[in-house]
């Protein structure tokens, strides 16, 4: 008798013991699906692994938007993911709210994540009353524009040194047989490019004042004339537009077919997957072009809580691991985004993420992203009204311009 | 049931509606067990959608983001949807093209219907031809027509390439035309249904009834607009009820061709509602919405409630 309970004894030890060192499967979620993005989701992936033990499994989901309504979901249907992707923000508030995220503080004060985060507009994204809550991974910026350098050749056009510059000499691009500016139909791109431009005619300070403080004023004595403008543009880019990606979009600027495009720099990626070199075969734009910015937007990681101690153990592993320099370097040049930190190895950029970093270094040349001071909600109706200007050609710049301002009236 | 307690009506035993209406008065009396069996549909019927129903109107009240709550707002998220150009476009299109999905689907069904009820060789491979699109989802469906549709992939770029270099057919691209690119991927799918409903419904009149149309000498087509139409309701009824759900719900084919483009020219109600509460976080404005959905639905059953009722209000009177 006494055998038998000191072998089920032995048994539950075993399993006990078991728990705390057992290996878990981590689940991520993530939007990364394009060829650059997935080069560098797999930096990750192989970098977890290697830790020995711990397993990441990848669950991409095309579109930021699916992917974020997927991990809302889940996470309030019971059964979260281990990590997902967000971009830094407001998209989130909620879930810290309802404390329903793995709190780094911890990690992130024996790491000294404050230390060597940099600028401070990306940790304040996950620094909430003096928590941490998610792990910043990349900054990227909106505020570029992307030339096919034989396309402006070819056209006999030299590269643009402003808006009016391009608007004057789309036309000669035109007639050379060539798509002056690539655009595809999503209202995010939309709106992202259109943004872009807004910061070029507004500057920095009238931008955060509209988008931030919310100074309904300025906004109507301002927003008419970047509708115009934003306007001008519509002509010069290509009927098959509508419902493009924008990799496939960055794809016309890769193969010459179309002279420019406004992206954000994860475009950078695509350039680098399909072997084409910077100021070679592509030009990077820093927009404003008389006054480069860059822009705080970028991807973060957060950890939903999790019942099992284990997979707790391996996300905090998966937090570590993302802001480690190293795989921070290998990570953000195969992705096209800078590195959350300067102390990183960055002889592998090339000259479009150098001319990133020298901008980043001046904090008066950052302009914060939106999607810091609007919620899901806000941004969400200002790319329905961008996409139907865009497409609607009836509606005038004085009606857009009156809607924005209700949008930003409204905006929680 | 007063007619039941009738007099004159009891003393025709032939009459089947008495006959037919004594039966479940009597099972309804002693079936516990079908009671008992039933029970566990009924909750869940109930729970599922009474209750959520009760709920989504309550948060549409509220300004309930992520996590429902029940801090109420009055009208405002119905204020702010009505004021929405999106919201009333999406109205709009969903008008358009639900006349034209309907219409277009019943008379191309009943066409198709007409011809294979012509005793044609290999009948079943072409009903299977037909009804195969049924089969496949909508999303799949949806992807196929956008690449069709797509002027350096598909239709447009190969009848260029055959020699007409000024063939233009890309619907989808330009916000005037897209809907109706819409509808054409739309009606592939739902046409073969509508045609196996109503084949059924063609099989199911009586022969004399064609014995006797010839005699009279009156032509076909006569008679299967004039006489077999009007005697296969039921079928017509059915086919336009299962379109009329789908269309209501449209939302797949929606994302899958056009994801609501260009512009907001293609946007539908089902595709607001399930936008605002995902990604847009913002519950109280997606329940709004689900709401006014829902509105239209209700309003169709208590017609047809009245309807029913007035009918058998006179029927009872005579």
């Amino acid at each position: 008798m006494k055998s038998v309970v000191s072998v089920v004894a032995l048994v539950a030890a075993a399993l006990l013991g078991s728990t705390s060192v057992r290996a878990a499967d981590v689940e991520v979620i993530h939007w990364w699906t394009s060829g650059g993005e997935q080069a560098a989701v797999s930096v990750f992936a192989r970098e977890f692994d290697a830790l020995g033990g711990d397993k990441w499994v990848d669950t991409a989901i095309a579109g930021g938007e699916n992917a974020r309504s997927a991990t809302l979901q889940r996470i309030l249907g019971g059964d979260p993911p281990g990590a997902a992707q967000f971009n830094p923000g407001r998209q989130y508030e909620e879930l810290i709210a309802g404390n329903m995220l793995l709190d780094l503080t911890d990690l992130a004060t024996k790491e000294n994540w404050a230390g060597f985060i940099r600028p401070a507009s990306i940790s304040e994204a996950c620094l909430v009353d003096g928590h941490w809550w998610c792990v910043p991974v990349n900054i990227h910026s909106w505020n570029w524009a992307w030339a096919s350098v034989p396309a402006f050749e070819k056209a006999g056009v030299p590269l643009p040194t402003s808006f009016d510059d391009f608007l004057a000499e789309a036309p000669k691009l035109q007639e050379a047989g060539i798509i002056p500016f690539a655009i595809g139909g999503e209202s995010w791109q939309i709106n992202g490019a259109f943004g872009v431009i807004q910061t070029s005619l507004l500057g920095l300070e009238k931008r955060e004042k509209i988008l931030k403080d919310k100074d309904l004023e300025l906004a109507k004595a301002e927003m008419p004339a970047v509708f115009e403008k934003f306007r001008q543009f519509k002509q010069f880019s290509d009927a098959g537009s509508a419902n493009r990606n924008w990799n496939d979009t960055t794809n016309l600027v890769v193969t010459d077919q179309a002279a420019l495009q406004i992206m954000g720099d994860w475009a950078r990626g695509e350039f680098g997957v399909a072997g084409e070199k910077a100021g070679v075969d592509y030009a990077c734009l820093a927009l404003p072009i008389d006054h480069p910015t860059v822009s705080t937007g970028g991807d973060i990681f957060l950890f939903p809580k999790q019942s099992d101690p284990a997979v707790e153990a391996a996300q905090l592993k998966m937090a570590s691991m993302m802001v480690n320099p190293q795989v921070q370097a290998l990570f953000n040049n195969a992705k096209g985004s800078m590195p959350i930190r300067d102390d990183v190895d960055m002889s592998l950029a090339d000259d479009c993420m150098k001319r990133g970093l020298e901008i980043i270094k001046d904090p008066a040349n950052i302009a914060v992203d939106a999607g810091r001071w609007q919620s899901n909600d806000t941004t969400g109706q200002m790319n329905d009204l961008v996409a139907q200007f865009w497409a609607d050609d009836t509606m005038t710049a004085a009606a857009a311009a009156e809607q924005y301002v209700t949008i930003l009236q409204n905006a929680d | 049931m007063t007619q039941i307690a009738e007099p004159g009506e009891r003393a025709a035993p032939g009459f089947a509606g008495t006959a037919a209406e004594h039966k479940p008065r009597t099972r309804r009396k002693f079936n516990i067990q079908s009671v008992l069996g039933t029970t566990p549909m009924i909750v869940t019927a109930v729970g599922v959608f009474v209750i959520c129903i009760i709920f989504s109107i309550i948060w549409s009240f509220t300004n309930s983001k992520l996590f429902p709550n029940f801090n109420f707002i009055g009208l405002a998220q119905y204020e702010r949807l009505w004021a929405n150009d999106r919201w009333n476009i999406s109205v709009r299109n969903l008008a358009v093209f639900g006349v034209l999905s309907i219409g277009v689907s019943m008379v191309f069904g009943y066409l198709l219907a007409v011809f294979m009820d012509q005793r044609i060789k290999q009948e079943d491979l072409f009903r299977s031809i037909f009804l195969y699109p049924f089969a496949m989802s909508l999303v799949v469906t949806g992807l196929v027509w956008q690449w069709m549709f797509d002027p350096n992939l598909g239709i447009q770029s190969a009848v260029r390439q055959l020699g007409w270099t000024n063939f233009e057919f890309a619907p989808l691209v330009k916000q005037e035309t897209a809907l109706y690119g819409l509808v054409l991927g739309g009606l592939w799918n739902g046409v073969g249904v509508t045609m196996a409903i109503l084949l059924a419904g063609l099989r199911g009149v009586d022969s004399e009834i064609w014995k006797a149309a010839k005699v009279d000498g009156i032509p076909t087509w006569k008679t299967y607009l004039f006489i077999v139409l009007p005697m296969m309701k039921g079928a017509v009824a059915t086919a336009f009820i299962l379109q009329m759900t789908g269309i209501v719900r449209v939302f797949d084919i929606v994302i899958a061709m056009t994801q609501g483009g260009p512009g907001v020219s293609t946007q539908m109600p089902a595709v607001y509602v399930i936008q605002h509460i995902t990604d847009r976080v913002n519950v109280g404005q997606g329940m709004a919405a689900a709401t006014m959905m829902l509105l239209p639905v209700m309003l169709l059953i208590a017609v047809q409630y009245l309807l029913r009722w007035n009918a058998n209000r006179k029927a009872g009177r005579a």
